[in-house]
């Protein structure tokens, strides 16, 4: 690591002014995932702002919706009443991450921004545009098996590694930010992430100085909420594939569907054309295979990664047969 | 950078390096060394320690994040010679071998403990909103943050299992 | 005085035995326990000697010439104290019982992340970032990096063939013929590799993380130029090893080197990168396996050819047909080992090294014979058994193979009705059984140990062995408390430092029967001392409660000793014993498991593993080995392996997120009998090695109860969820 500037503040502007204040700072919450790279030399702010202290750590209901700060720890959000009576989705997908003592740490905020773990991105004696645009991607013509098939570019095929940002994904999160003017934006998780193009070191929306304040979540638009990891071993592994389901049935029919995948894209990754495929129709076997083709349909299968068109194409008629059975 | 850590129940006022961890500060600058470093990236569970009550690994966390905070490591489990319940019952089912993750593999248990009454899910956990009932697979589930190459995993559980039913 | 006992026969009684209810077996607490669940056991990197530096390794980030491009820089950076570019640093860890220096130099990267410089600096958090500033270039190398693509070392072949088995294949009216690979494996210890480097004069202390501390003074003194006497290695606390520490490693000798160069201690700890690059892999195989059988499963010809791996320089190869020599009979056979040198990372002992990877692909073709001959596949083993070594004739020193198998089947509720896959399901769980034997070959290695017995009615064992979590300490307090008619708890054992006598290091599994059988001498000599003093026989001496008993005298220890101590000295050298006999560990492993109709995705339900190890030492440390060498076959099967880059070989896994060791999660109940057994021709104990069999066959049985659960046969491991999907 490099040396560094380290910033207790304790608001949220002061937070801003401490990062604007160094064009190299970022902000810490958990710390899991940027020490993690700051040890490997992958990322290395001259500055880190602690935004631990900032009182962003509530889970309010708001009218038809809940609102969780940014700081809310994986564990906190996991075992929160109201997601877990509400919002299961979200409380499976988390507690499907990671390990208990790295739940304890990892925060909502931090969590979003999760980075990818494309092993070549993650080694600074190769090429990587993602850590130095423009040095090309080792990645390509590598050993692949944790990248991505869907969202794809000839520059990146790095992997979103996230659980919790797929529930999010399903369940239409909005993004609350406070800028460096002082202003609070909201931005729906679906516009929220960059596809890496030829640009992907620019990952979100966010401009340096932006704080993600909290994450707020509509009421679900469906009671039938799962999410399903499929991993190499029992636990504490990353996703092969993982599937997130909204759904509600109403006579029969399919009334409505949200569905997004983790293990897939470039980002936590939601394609609307596949809950189209759903609505208003009746459950079987060929609609959900269907459905399946949708996803994929778009699919890059790399060497080494045509196991997940199968996968996942299987992942999502298992979740949507337990969902309408 | 001057901080403050309550380690084991005494107080340290350290000045250091942004940059050492909470894992290296007990190591190698409280040279409480009992804290293990296996993989150093939040991979392995060794370094598991409870900070004000919570189980994280001090790998990931820096000390200067830490000022004031509790923290609790394997040197603080015991009283003077007496081992506690879970240190006795990891002896009694041999629930170790190189003793290199056994620190991480007790913080973790006591901490599991605590979660477990406090009605905490797991990813095993049936029903979201029910009382969590200690069941095998709800002990592993929740140590598998714990990595032991010398894989004394059924003598953890054993180990734990009859701690839980004291 | 010594007792020195070469093996040559099998044990003729002249030395005692030790007695079935004493303290030698029994269900005793790990004495070095305690230490360890406080927090107290201290290992390696855990020294903090005055001055104390720190160091971080530079990996080659390519193949070819290296050259630092801004050493300079680096070193003037603020706490920087040294940059080390020395032609004695070690390009990988040394081969175990190697003795000698490893490959060395600097100016020349033969795998991508050799250690090629030392940056040390006054804190950790300095040498960290210095070592990550420092720019290395390498000069481009074609090097062969992809087991296809390279050349076959032609000294390095074993071939071996009796019959004519290109007959027997063709003739066959049952053949098997398929091909198995396994990928790099890791050892994956959980401590890194770390040592803490001190000079006085021109003695060297290091603090290092190694399991066979006689062959690693020899190693670091080759390296850095030193006589053996100069240097003193402590490791009394090491964090498992594997193989991964048999040999010394960069760490040891980069420490030691920037320690004299600074005239300051050095700690140098290996990164977990380092650690999965620097030490030796196991190879990755490739195994063609035929096997000829009449219609009743009899095996008329056995086919094992292999490849495996290794770095130009390396001695080692990976020895998969180990336990093809021994296992079954059959009149033609083909057994062909050859050695393949890639520039990949080195390859050399894992925990098993040979059988863990050979058993597994062999007891996986004799599933698929026992399937094609419709017969049950412990009952083909049974049908298959050899009386002697098959090919050199020699008897078995003890074969318990059959009782293994049978035992098992009883115990596990082996139902020989379901062989056929795909019968029982459990909502989207396919749930199957699957065994496989295992056989682990068994040696004895030169060991010493010393004994002192003194007037406190205490005994002091001191050796240079090391416990890597094997239970050392424990067996050897209860050999010397047997021997001296002591409780365990008035024995003191002293280990991992070589100003002790020498043991056999802990490795190959050998190290409970030679240095025990070391302790058990040294203690006989002491006996002997006594009955002189007493004029009776020392097979007549009785030592009990602090008496010395011979007919109907009884003497007070503490009286006869005056004062002073009694010291014994044993020494055990393995002799001609194995060119008469073949000796090996016996097992068989049962297991159920679930495959997910959906994904593909495996959960061992149960396990039970039948074990016939010799006499067993510490039933509960003896049976955690035996559940550890479980768990190793589990991820062997299901969840390890390392993928290598196939532009320049370097491990594209080399962390343990990506590098799947089982979890607790992965892992059931596991049920092992170790049998009552004897081998007398290990010496007077009887006793044999338990470490390493207990990965021989658990691989397989899982891997055969996929088959039998699904229908789904992996032949290239690890059983992943996208290899099983592939065929469902």
């Amino acid at each position: 690591m490099r040396p560094f500037d380290f910033c207790k503040p304790a608001t949220p502007e002061n937070a801003i002014e401490d990062a604007v204040g160094a064009p190299g700072s970022a902000f810490v919450g958990g710390g899991t995932n940027l020490l993690d790279l700051m040890k490997l030399g992958v990322m290395a702010p001259e500055r880190l702002v602690d935004v631990n202290r900032l009182g962003l750590n509530q889970i309010e209901p708001i009218e038809n919706g809940i609102e969780i700060g940014a700081g809310v720890t994986n564990s906190d959000l996991a075992d929160d009443p109201h997601i877990r009576q509400l919002w299961p989705l979200l409380s499976r997908a988390l507690l499907a991450g990671a390990s208990v003592q790295l739940r304890n740490k990892a925060t909502t905020g931090g969590n979003l921004l999760q980075r990818t773990r494309c092993p070549y991105f993650q080694d600074t004696d190769v090429a990587c545009n993602k850590r130095e645009p423009g040095s090309g991607c080792a990645a390509l013509g590598g050993e692949l098996r944790n990248h991505a098939v869907l969202g794809t570019s000839e520059h990146c095929i790095a992997l979103h590694p996230s659980d919790m940002a797929v529930a999010m994904r399903a369940l239409d999160a909005d993004i609350v930010i406070c800028d460096a003017n002082g202003g609070t934006k909201s931005i729906a998780l679906r516009d929220f992430y960059r596809l890496p193009g030829d640009t992907p070191h620019v990952e979100t929306a966010l401009n340096h100085g932006d704080l993600i304040t909290s994450v707020r979540l509509p009421a679900p638009t469906g009671d039938r909420q799962i999410y399903r990891k499929i991993r190499d071993r029992a636990s504490y592994a990353f996703a092969l594939v993982s599937v997130a389901l909204v759904l509600r049935m109403e006579n029969g029919q399919i009334a409505s569907a949200a569905l997004a995948f983790g293990g897939l894209g470039t980002m936590p990754w939601r394609d609307e054309a596949v809950d189209t495929v759903l609505i208003g129709e009746r459950p079987s076997e060929a609609l959900f295979e269907k459905a399946g083709e949708t996803l994929m349909s778009g699919a890059e299968l790399r060497p080494g990664l045509e196991f997940k068109a199968g996968l996942a194409k299987r992942a999502l008629k298992s979740v949507l047969m337990e969902a309408t059975r | 950078m001057k901080t403050e850590l309550m380690v084991n129940g005494a107080n340290h006022t350290l000045d250091i390096d942004t940059r050492v961890t909470l894992l290296d500060a007990l190591r190698d600058h409280l040279q409480l060394t009992g804290t293990k470093k296996g993989c150093d990236h939040g991979q392995c569970g060794a370094c598991t320690v409870i900070v004000n009550g919570q189980r994280i690994n001090s790998c990931l966390s820096l000390a200067v994040m830490h000022d004031g905070d509790d923290v609790r490591t394997v040197e603080g489990l015991s009283e003077g010679d007496d081992l506690n319940a879970l240190q006795q019952a990891f002896l009694d089912h041999d629930a170790l071998q190189c003793g290199y993750c056994t620190p991480g593999q007790l913080c973790s248990a006591m901490a599991l403990l605590d979660e477990v009454r406090e009605g905490r899910a797991s990813h095993v956990t049936e029903e979201l909103n029910g009382p969590v009932a200690l069941t095998r697979d709800e002990i592993t589930e929740r140590m598998s943050g714990n990595l032991c190459r010398c894989a004394c995993y059924v003598g953890i559980v054993a180990a734990i299992e009859e701690v839980a039913s004291e | 005085m010594t007792l020195d006992l070469k093996i040559d026969d099998k044990a003729d009684g002249t030395l005692p035995s030790p007695s079935d209810d004493g303290p030698i077996g029994a269900d005793t607490e790990r004495r070095d326990g305690r230490d360890k669940v406080t927090g107290k056991a201290r290992y390696a990197a855990e020294n903090f000697p005055e001055g104390l530096l720190h160091g971080v390794l530079k990996r080659a980030p390519g193949l070819g010439r290296t050259r630092l491009v801004n050493a300079d820089t680096v070193r003037a950076l603020p706490g920087v104290r040294l940059v080390l570019q020395d032609d004695r640093m070690v390009r990988n860890a040394a081969q175990g019982t190697a003795g000698e220096a490893p490959v060395q130099g600097t100016d020349h990267a033969d795998y991508v992340g050799q250690p090629i410089a030392l940056v040390v600096a006054e804190d950790a958090e300095t040498a960290r970032y210095a070592a990550h500033m420092l720019e290395v270039d390498c000069e481009g190398a074609d090097f062969a990096v992809a087991l296809e693509t390279g050349e076959t070392d032609p000294d390095m072949g074993e071939e071996s063939t009796t019959g004519d088995p290109d007959v027997a294949f063709k003739d066959a009216e049952l053949l098997v013929d398929q091909t198995y690979s396994t990928p790099s494996l890791v050892s994956a210890a959980m401590e890194p590799h770390a040592a803490v480097a001190q000079w006085d004069g021109d003695t060297l202390t290091l603090h290092a993380s190694l399991q066979m501390l006689r062959y690693n003074r020899a190693e670091i003194a080759d390296c850095v130029g030193v006589d053996e006497s100069q240097v003193r290695i402590l490791a009394p606390f090491v964090g498992g090893g594997f193989g991964s520490k048999l040999g010394i490693s960069a760490d040891c000798v980069a420490a030691a080197l920037a320690a004299r160069a600074l005239g300051q201690p050095v700690r140098v700890v290996q990164s977990r990168r380092h650690v999965f690059e620097v030490n030796t892999r196991r190879s990755e195989t490739s195994q063609r396996i035929r096997l000829a059988a009449k219609l009743d499963g009899v095996l008329t010809g056995i086919g094992h050819d292999a490849r495996v791996s290794n770095l130009p320089g390396e001695s080692f190869s990976e020895s998969v047909l180990q336990g093809t020599y021994f296992t079954y009979a059959a009149p033609n056979r083909l057994l062909r080992n050859n050695l393949v040198r890639l520039h990949r990372p080195a390859a050399g002992s894992v925990r098993a090294p040979g059988e863990a990877v050979g058993v597994t692909a062999f007891e996986i073709a004799m599933d698929e014979l026992a399937h094609e001959a419709g017969v049950d596949p412990v009952d083909l083993r049974l049908r298959n058994l050899p009386e002697t070594e098959p090919g050199s004739g020699k008897p078995f020193s003890s074969h318990r193979l059959a009782e293994c198998l049978t035992r098992g089947r009883d115990r596990f509720g082996w139902n020989e009705t379901s062989r056929q896959p795909r019968q029982r399901r459990e909502g989207d769980w396919w749930i199957g059984s699957g065994m496989a034997a295992a056989v682990r070959v068994n040696m004895l290695m030169d060991a010493e140990a010393r004994v002192r017995l003194t007037d406190d009615g205490r005994a002091v064992v001191e050796t240079d062995m090391t416990d890597i979590g094997t239970g050392t300490y424990t067996i050897l307090g209860q050999i010397a408390a047997e021997a001296l008619g002591l409780s365990p708890d008035k024995v003191d054992v002293r280990l991992g430092d070589t100003a002790f006598p020498p043991g056999s290091g802990s490795g190959g599994s050998v190290g409970a029967a030679s240095t025990g059988t070391a302790v058990w001498l040294a203690c006989q000599e002491i006996r002997r001392q006594l009955a002189d003093q007493m004029n009776c026989d020392a097979n007549d001496l009785v030592l009990r409660h602090g008496q010395a008993i011979c007919g109907n005298v009884s003497r007070d220890i503490t009286d006869m000793l005056a004062g002073k101590a009694l010291s014994g000295h044993g020494a055990l050298a393995p002799g001609e014993a194995l060119e008469k006999v073949k000796q090996a560990t016996w097992g068989a492993v049962f297991a159920e498991v679930m495959v997910n109709d959906v994904s593909g995705e495996v959960r061992v339900r149960r396990m039970e593993g039948t074990f016939a190890i010799g006499r067993v030492l510490n039933s509960r440390t003896a049976r955690s080995q035996a559940q550890g060498g479980m768990v190793w076959g589990l991820g062997l099967a299901l969840t390890e392996g390392v993928s290598h880059d196939a532009r320049d070989g370097h491990m594209v896994t080399r962390d343990l997120a990506e590098y799947h060791v089982p979890v607790n999660a992965d892992v059931p109940a596991l049920d092992v009998e170790l049998l009552e057994d004897r081998d007398d021709w290990t010496g007077p104990l009887g006793a044999k090695g338990v470490g390493e069999l207990g990965i021989c066959g658990s691989g397989a049985a899982i891997l055969n109860a996929i088959h039998n659960a699904c229908g789904v046969r992996i032949r290239d491991l690890p059983a992943t969820p996208d290899r099983i999907l592939l065929y469902l």
